[in-house]
């Protein structure tokens, strides 16, 4: 299973980090990829430290363990980084990506001497500019996708667009937003 | 053939019950198995099943419903998780002993306390007596796969006994994982349609069901019900090979990994199988004959069959997902090294109590046991031989 990428969430309870990575093993699972979608369950309550995980491989991958060598984290309020010890165990290899203004030369002095790839995405604008609400698991899975290569950005859009057309029937005002946050997460997303 | 999907292993245990459309649903919500009755009362309210939902005031009343609907002749089903499971005690034994083939989808929790919502099998494991089939899954595939086959088990006529279709909460209840589903008709062709013999509401031939057994009937009947429970094990193979004929898909009372040629082995049940598949594979790539046995049907406990698995073996490790408070030892344990003392030659066998409350199981936790079951081979000592897994001391 040398092909395996192992995806670690931190976020805070209300703010998507499930879900988006449920959406995340859906667009895999879309490209035909075996798929792992989880979320680490406890005492959960509004804007507590939450975490979220995704395995994509293309074997089945039987291992029903979290993930504590991660090829990529996300972390969906910067708050978290000085509460969670969010680059542990994160391989040097892969990256760390982080819904901040700031820009990833700023925030790397907090990331405990992790030696690899910074990114950094101001999902929150994004999503206020594009869904006029502070929505930034949208924003942070365009990152993920954009930074990991783990799912081809174009078939990821597309799938993306049908799965908001099913998941928003009832509010289909929504779907433009949400596509532009996704678009421009992948444009404005900093990597160094 | 097939529908490729992805799903939680919850979801997937909702659409079975779909796919198969049951009389009656008598249900009490409760982490981590909520969301089956949830996402079936959506089907119910969608009008994709006729099913009569029963939403009741508690768990007790939940598996009473069912009890009644089958009583009455009709197919029943329920989902519950540890404290729920616990408060249903008392009527587990009714539908057992009735011999009423309810289906349970139990997804396992801890039984409180301290109160804890993770996955650990204090919950079924407890009610291992109380005259249930129970079938435990690795996967989500496995609960979907293993509820279609449920009922067929349960209501063939050399068993008539309530089953118990498990899997770990949020583990696999909660995870979104690759499935293939079957199509609708063919499930409902494969679980067929319910024509029990006697039921209540039969005019030609009225009975009683569950009246008061004097001392003169009533260790027949618990000997009936012991010879069913020794029934299902050759009846659980048939379906087993009927679902084969139709998926592709394999099933027996247990799934053998690695075990031709191995000296050591563990004994495990449920979705930290998987974990340790893996790490059986990194062992074997180190050119160490490991094995695994998968244990998929406890109840009834397939004694001989797994003896002769591990009758090869030097050093096994029984691996329970609950403590019983024996003092020397866990249900499997207790169930695997009883199986194993027919033989003529013995493995050296250790108890390893290991996941509770939601402790996370991993590989490097499995290879140490492996290594654990190394050093009594080389050694000849067994050692210590009720321990637990991962535990801060």
């Amino acid at each position: 299973m040398k092909d395996i990428v192992e995806i670690r969430w931190h976020g805070r309870g209300g703010q998507g980090a499930k879900t988006a990575s449920l959406l995340l093993a859906d667009a895999a699972f879309n490209t035909g990829k075996y798929v792992q979608g989880f979320p680490e369950y406890g005492p959960e309550r509004m804007g507590a430290p939450i975490t979220a995980y995704n395995r994509i491989s293309s074997e089945r991958c039987t291992v029903h363990s979290n993930i504590y060598e991660p090829d990529y984290v996300v972390v969906v309020d910067a708050t978290l980084l000085t509460a969670v010890d969010v680059t542990k165990g994160l391989k040097a290899e892969g990256a760390i990506i982080i819904n901040t203004e700031k820009s990833p030369e700023e925030i790397r002095p907090l990331l405990k001497g992790y030696t690899g790839k910074v990114c950094t995405i101001d999902a929150r604008k994004i999503s206020e500019e594009a869904l006029g609400k502070n929505f930034p698991n949208t924003p942070m899975l365009g990152a993920v996708v954009k930074v990991s290569g783990v799912v081809p950005e174009d078939q990821f859009l597309k799938d993306m667009e049908e799965s908001f057309h099913h998941k928003f029937a009832t509010k289909p005002q929504v779907i433009e937003g949400n596509m532009k946050a996704l678009i421009r997460s992948m444009q404005e997303v900093q990597q160094a | 053939m097939g529908i490729r999907d992805r799903l939680s292993g919850n979801e997937a245990v909702a659409i079975a019950m779909k796919q198969i459309n049951p009389d009656v649903m008598g249900a009490f919500p409760i982490t981590p198995s909520t969301e089956i009755p949830q996402y079936f009362s959506q089907y119910v309210a969608n009008g994709q099943v006729d099913t009569e939902f029963v939403a009741v005031e508690s768990e007790h009343s939940a598996m009473s419903t069912c009890i009644g609907a089958e009583a009455a002749g009709g197919r029943a089903v329920t989902a519950t998780s540890s404290c729920g499971l616990a408060l249903m005690w008392e009527m587990l034994y009714v539908a057992a002993s009735a011999r009423l083939p309810v289906t349970l989808a139990c997804v396992n929790r801890a039984l409180t306390g301290p109160i804890n919502i993770n996955n650990d099998h204090s919950d079924s494991m407890g009610a291992r007596d109380a005259g249930w089939i129970q079938i435990y899954a690795e996967t989500n595939q496995e609960a979907y796969d293993n509820f279609v086959q449920a009922m067929r088990i349960g209501e063939h006529k050399d068993v008539r006994l309530p089953v118990m279709v498990c899997q770990d909460g949020f583990i696999t209840s909660h995870a979104i994982e690759n499935i293939e589903l079957i199509e609708d008709d063919q499930v409902k062709k494969f679980v067929g349609e319910y024509h029990p013999e006697n039921y209540l509401l039969k005019k030609e031939n009225p009975m009683a069901v569950g009246p008061y057994d004097t001392a003169a009937y009533y260790m027949e009947h618990k000997k009936q019900q012991a010879e069913a429970m020794k029934n299902a094990k050759g009846v659980i193979l048939e379906i087993a090979k009927e679902f084969e004929a139709l998926t592709g898909r394999h099933y027996g009372l247990f799934e053998e990994h690695m075990m031709e040629d191995a000296e050591t082995a563990i004994v495990i049940i449920g979705s930290s199988a998987g974990t340790a598949k893996q790490a059986v594979n990194e062992l074997r790539a180190q050119g160490k004959k490991v094995g695994l046995v998968k244990v998929r049907v406890f109840r009834p406990f397939p004694m001989q069959e797994i003896a002769q698995a591990l009758s090869k073996v030097k050093a096994v490790a029984v691996m329970d997902k609950t403590e019983s408070f024996s003092a020397c030892g866990g249900p499997l344990f207790a169930e695997t090294r009883s199986a194993a003392y027919d033989l003529k030659n013995r493995p050296a066998m250790i108890n390893y109590v290991y996941g509770l409350g939601g402790r996370d199981v991993r590989v490097e936790d499995i290879e140490h046991v492996y290594a654990e079951l190394d050093k009594i081979v080389k050694t000849g000592e067994t050692g210590e031989v009720y321990r637990h897994l991962s535990v801060r001391e």
